[in-house]
Formats: structure tokens, C-alpha cells, sequence
């Protein structure tokens, strides 16, 4: 190539993928906008980005008094800390176990982990739904946290690292005095950190993001995790007053896009693996 | 082979009695019996309820066999589903492809901007579609959304998007495939960055060197295994779209948007017919079964071939 048409194919690149990209923003760059104007100016047809008046302040402010909306973002808080903290206990020696330790069975069990890892949750749903039922956890933080305790996708993400980890190193380990626990604890998942941010990454998209499990179990507003808050204001709020609406759906999509432009790579490579499993 | 047997047996009980096992059966312990209570116990459940004509808080249940399939076959609300379902996954999983693959060749074809270009188009996939949702409302608003100010500027015809039988599921496809594209984009990047540089020399020297030459002879063979790798699990995605159903629609108008897991949710849940909304789950499982049978046997020739 010529170097006048290597400019040239890469001006094109840049504008195809800058439209392309453009697009692909447009509901949030429209979102913030709208979270911005006054509703004098959502109804007028000549579109601008900006408003004309500002009305930001007002708009936040209803969104965080007029629906309990801080409320909702501390439930997903205490709720994707709580499924996180217990997955990572339940799942590590699990996963420990089925990488380092032989014994009879194993293979057996590594196949229910793989079974689990097939069903999706939707399927499980109605029996875990009387599970809770019976349990008396219906509407409370429990009912939200209790299904998801354990990981299928954790287990098997963690056994593949620990799996690559020396055998020496656990026998240095065992000889060192350390019990199996601590094993687990102080040098498999230090030595696999990657896995472990993969893993909190998914596990903290997932459940911040989740709309059918809470919409079965929740409906008190103060259970209620971001995405069924948000769903829940937006079916209060009558007629087209988009601003406090929009402004509330920018704060519940802030702290993972904060988080992603954060530490990008990891967000692209977690998510993709945890879909793809 | 008797010898053999004794030694593996030997091993074995060694295995169970020693206290390495032991510790073994301790730390797998609370894991296993999570997962039989959490996972496998319920699915042997729904296969069960899908048999009873159970009614959520009835008291009493009567086993009906196939009964509820075979009146869901009958039922003109769940073939719309099913059809519905199919239509949508026929949008969005060709244009999340031909969408994914176009946007990472062209990010591949430069240096410049590779990461900004790639973390733009990902943004949809990890945000909370719920929220999303509500945006995409207020988009295609009949008389003040984007969409249709824009059209209506521009002389194209408008429409009220959400409620009309013809547009909805197209709009909704519209919405998926925007949701799947990143990762669709991600996953043929990482599959360019395997392709071998050799191939490329060896195309050049048999006189490949254009940009379509190359494209043509080793670029999109090269793809082949990663694009039906995409296709599955962007399917598989689709399949389970509920969010925008059941925020934008609630499957109307007249059932002209209601899918799989939407008709599951309501069955299930504000019908309160649980047996029948458990038979419709097993029929999900088995779709969702029959592709990741299709997805193994991917993988395994695609890591055989290389």
C-alpha cells in the first residue's frame, strides 16, 4: 500500500467505528441527556444534547428522595458482597479439592458441578421459588442471596487455576504444617488472583443486573436490588416526567460503568468467560 | 488383570480411608450438598411438577403425564411463544454476527484506538439491561422519543414501536442484538488474534496480498470454528431473553412479543399453573441442552484441528 492510501484506509476506519460507536451510546448518552432537562424540554421537537435549562439538581434530587433509590443501591450492595463472600467460601475448597486431593468420587462430583453449570437459573426458578417458600425467606435479603450461594461457574473456574498450580507447592505447604484450609486460603487463591477477579467481576454483574430472580421473591421496596428498583419507579411514575426516571437509571448503571472504564480489560475478558463458560 | 485390580483396589481404599480423603470429602462437603439442594434436586423437581397438574398453594396435585405437553402443543398463546422466540433468535443472532465480526475486523485493520473501539461497543453487554430497557422506552416514545423525532425529520415514516403487532419483535431484535454484539465483537478479536501470521505470509506468496484476497483465503476460513462458537452462545442468549419482554411489552400486543421464558414467568407466577409453566421450563432445557451439546462438540474439534 501506498502510504496515502494507508491514510486513507485508516481515516475510513476511524469514521466507520466512531459512527458505529456513536450508536451503540446513544440510549446512554440520551439517558444522561434526559436526566439533564426539564420536562418543558423532553416535549419540544428541535433535540439538543444540553438542555436549555438546566435541571440536573432537580431531577437527582426526586430521583434519590421521591423513590427509596439509595435504598435499592445498598441492597445490591449488601446483596452482591453477600452472594460473592459466600461463593468464594463454598466454591474455593470445593475447588481445591476436586484439583489437589484424590479421592473416591471425585469424578462423580465434578459431574453434578458440570450439570450445574448447564441449567440455567430461569429453569430452576418455580422450585427454588417453594424452596424458599418453605424456608419462610420469601421477601427478605435471604430469599435474594440463599439460590446463589454456590457456583457451579466458580467451582469450575477455580479448578482449572489450582489445577495449574504445582503439586510441589502444596506438599511444601503440607509440610510446612499448614492444614488443607489454609491451603486454600493463603496460597491457592492468592497465587490466583486472576480467577478470583474473573469470577467477582461476573458474580457482581450478574446479580446487580438481575431481574428475574428478585422480581419473584421481592416486593417490598426495601429488599428490592437496583434493577427491580428501577423497574418498580418506572411503573410509578405516571405519565412522561422521563427526568427523574432517567436520572435514576443513570445512577444504577454508574458504578459498573465507572468500575468497567476502571479496569476495562478485566471486565472484557471475566464477562466473556463467564458467558462462554 | 487380576493383579491390576487388586493394586487399583488397594489404591482406592487407601484413597477413602486415608486422611488426605478425608480432608478431601470435608472441603467438597458444604459445595456438593449446595449444589444437589440448589441445583440438581430442583431440576429433578421441575420434571416432576411438569407431570402434575399442580396449581401454586393448591393442596392437592394428580399425576397427568404428558398431559401438559401435550395441551401446551395445543395452546395458541405458548406456540406463539415458541414461534416468537424462534423469529427473535433468527434477528438477532445473524445481525449480532455479521455486526460482531465486521466491527472486529475493522478494529483488527489498524493500531490506533483498538481498546477505546472495543470497550465502546462492549458497554451494552454489562450494563443492567433492566435500566437499559427503561431507556430504550423513552427512545421510541410514539410522539417524543428519539427515534421517531429523528425519522420524522429526516421524512421517513414513524411508528409506535412497542405496540404495534408488526414492529415489536423486530424492535425488540433490535435492542438484543445492540445488547450481544460486544460480545460477539470480543470473541471474533480474540479468534483473529489466533490465526497464525504464517497463514498470511503463505497467502502473500501465492499471490494473495489483497486486502479481499486475504480476507477470502485465510481471514474468514480461519473464523469458521469461532463463528459457530459466537452463534451458539449468542443463541443461547436469546433463548433466555426476558428482561425487555417483561419491562417493554409484557408480550403484547396480543402475544405479538411473548417468548419462552416470559410465558414460563407468567404461567408460572400470575397464573399460579405451575405444573404447566414447569413443562414449558423443560422444553427450555432441553433447547438449552441441545445447544450445548452442539457447543461441546465445537470446541472439542476446534481444539483437536489446532
Amino acid at each position: 500500500m501506498t502510504p496515502r492510501t494507508k491514510i486513507l484506509s485508516g481515516l475510513v476506519r476511524h469514521v466507520i467505528l466512531l459512527t458505529t460507536g456513536s450508536l451503540v451510546l446513544v440510549p446512554f448518552i440520551w439517558m444522561v441527556s434526559l436526566s439533564l432537562k426539564p420536562p418543558a424540554e423532553l416535549f419540544s421537537s428541535n433535540f439538543t444534547l444540553l438542555p436549555e435549562h438546566w435541571f440536573a439538581v432537580e431531577n437527582y434530587t426526586k430521583a434519590l428522595t421521591a423513590a427509596p433509590l439509595p435504598r435499592y443501591m445498598l441492597n445490591g450492595v449488601i446483596v452482591c458482597a453477600a452472594i460473592l463472600l459466600l461463593q468464594i467460601i463454598v466454591c474455593a475448597p470445593a475447588a481445591y479439592a476436586l484439583a489437589k486431593i484424590r479421592f473416591a468420587g471425585r469424578e462423580i462430583i465434578f459431574g453434578f458441578v458440570l450439570i450445574g453449570l448447564l441449567i440455567p437459573h430461569q429453569v430452576l426458578a418455580l422450585p427454588l421459588f417453594i424452596l424458599c417458600y418453605w424456608l419462610g425467606i420469601l421477601n427478605t435479603y435471604a430469599a435474594l442471596i440463599f439460590p446463589f450461594v454456590v457456583s457451579p461457574f466458580g467451582i469450575f473456574l477455580f479448578r482449572q487455576f489450582f489445577m495449574s498450580i504445582p503439586d510441589d507447592i502444596v506438599h511444601a505447604a503440607r509440610l510446612d504444617g499448614l492444614s488443607e484450609l489454609s491451603i486454600v486460603w493463603r496460597i491457592m487463591l492468592p497465587m490466583s488472583l486472576p480467577a478470583v477477579i474473573a469470577f467477582s467481576i461476573v458474580s457482581v454483574v450478574g446479580h446487580w443486573n438481575d431481574l428475574f430472580w428478585p422480581l419473584l421473591v421481592v416486593h417490598s421496596q426495601e429488599f428490592m436490588p437496583p434493577s427491580l428498583g428501577i423497574v418498580t419507579f418506572a411503573n410509578a411514575e405516571t405519565g412522561n416526567d422521563y427526568g427523574p426516571l432517567m436520572a435514576g437509571a443513570t445512577l444504577v448503571v454508574a458504578p459498573l460503568v465507572i468500575a468497567f472504564f476502571a479496569a476495562q480489560r478485566w471486565f472484557i475478558e471475566g464477562l466473556t468467560a463467564g458467558s462462554v463458560k | 488383570m487380576s493383579q491390576q485390580q487388586v493394586v487399583v483396589d488397594r489404591e482406592l481404599w487407601v484413597e477413602t480411608g486415608s486422611a488426605e480423603a478425608l480432608a478431601g470429602y470435608a472441603l467438597v462437603g458444604p459445595a456438593l450438598f449446595l449444589i444437589l439442594v440448589l441445583f440438581i434436586l430442583p431440576a429433578g423437581a421441575v420434571l416432576a411438577i411438569a407431570a402434575t397438574d399442580w396449581h401454586l398453594g393448591a393442596k392437592t396435585l394428580s399425576f397427568i403425564g404428558t398431559a401438559n405437553f401435550t395441551s401446551l402443543l395445543a395452546d395458541r398463546a405458548f406456540r406463539a411463544a415458541l414461534f416468537n422466540t424462534a423469529a427473535y433468535v433468527l434477528m438477532v443472532v445473524p445481525s449480532t454476527l455479521v455486526l460482531g465480526l465486521s466491527l472486529a475486523l475493522l478494529i483488527e485493520s489498524g493500531k490506533s484506538l483498538r481498546a477505546f473501539y472495543r470497550a465502546i461497543h462492549f458497554l451494552p453487554f454489562m450494563t443492567s439491561l433492566a435500566a437499559m430497557a427503561i431507556v430504550w422506552e423513552a427512545l421510541l416514545h410514539p410522539t417524543i422519543g428519539l427515534v421517531n423525532q429523528v425519522l420524522a425529520a429526516v421524512g421517513l415514516p414513524t411508528a409506535n414501536w412497542l405496540r404495534s403487532e408488526t414492529t415489536v419483535l423486530p424492535i425488540l431484535a433490535v435492542i438484543g442484538t445492540w445488547q450481544s454484539l460486544g460480545l460477539a465483537l470480543v470473541l471474533f478479536l480474540a479468534g483473529l488474534k489466533a490465526i497464525p501470521q504464517e497463514l498470511y505470509d503463505a497467502a502473500e506468496i501465492d499471490g494473495a496480498d489483497g486486502l479481499l484476497d486475504r480476507l477470502q483465503t485465510v481471514t474468514l476460513p480461519s473464523l469458521a470454528p469461532v463463528s459457530l462458537f459466537v452463534v451458539i452462545v449468542v443463541m443461547l442468549r436469546a433463548f433466555a431473553t426476558f428482561d425487555i419482554v417483561q419491562i417493554l411489552t409484557k408480550g403484547g400486543p396480543d402475544d405479538a412479543s411473548v417468548m419462552l421464558l416470559y410465558a414460563l414467568y407468567r404461567e408460572s407466577f400470575e397464573y399460579l399453573r405451575t405444573g404447566y409453566g414447569a413443562a414449558i421450563a423443560v422444553i427450555f432445557l432441553v433447547i438449552v441442552i441441545a445447544l450445548a451439546a452442539i457447543q461441546t462438540r465445537v470446541v472439542n474439534t476446534r481444539t483437536s484441528r489446532s
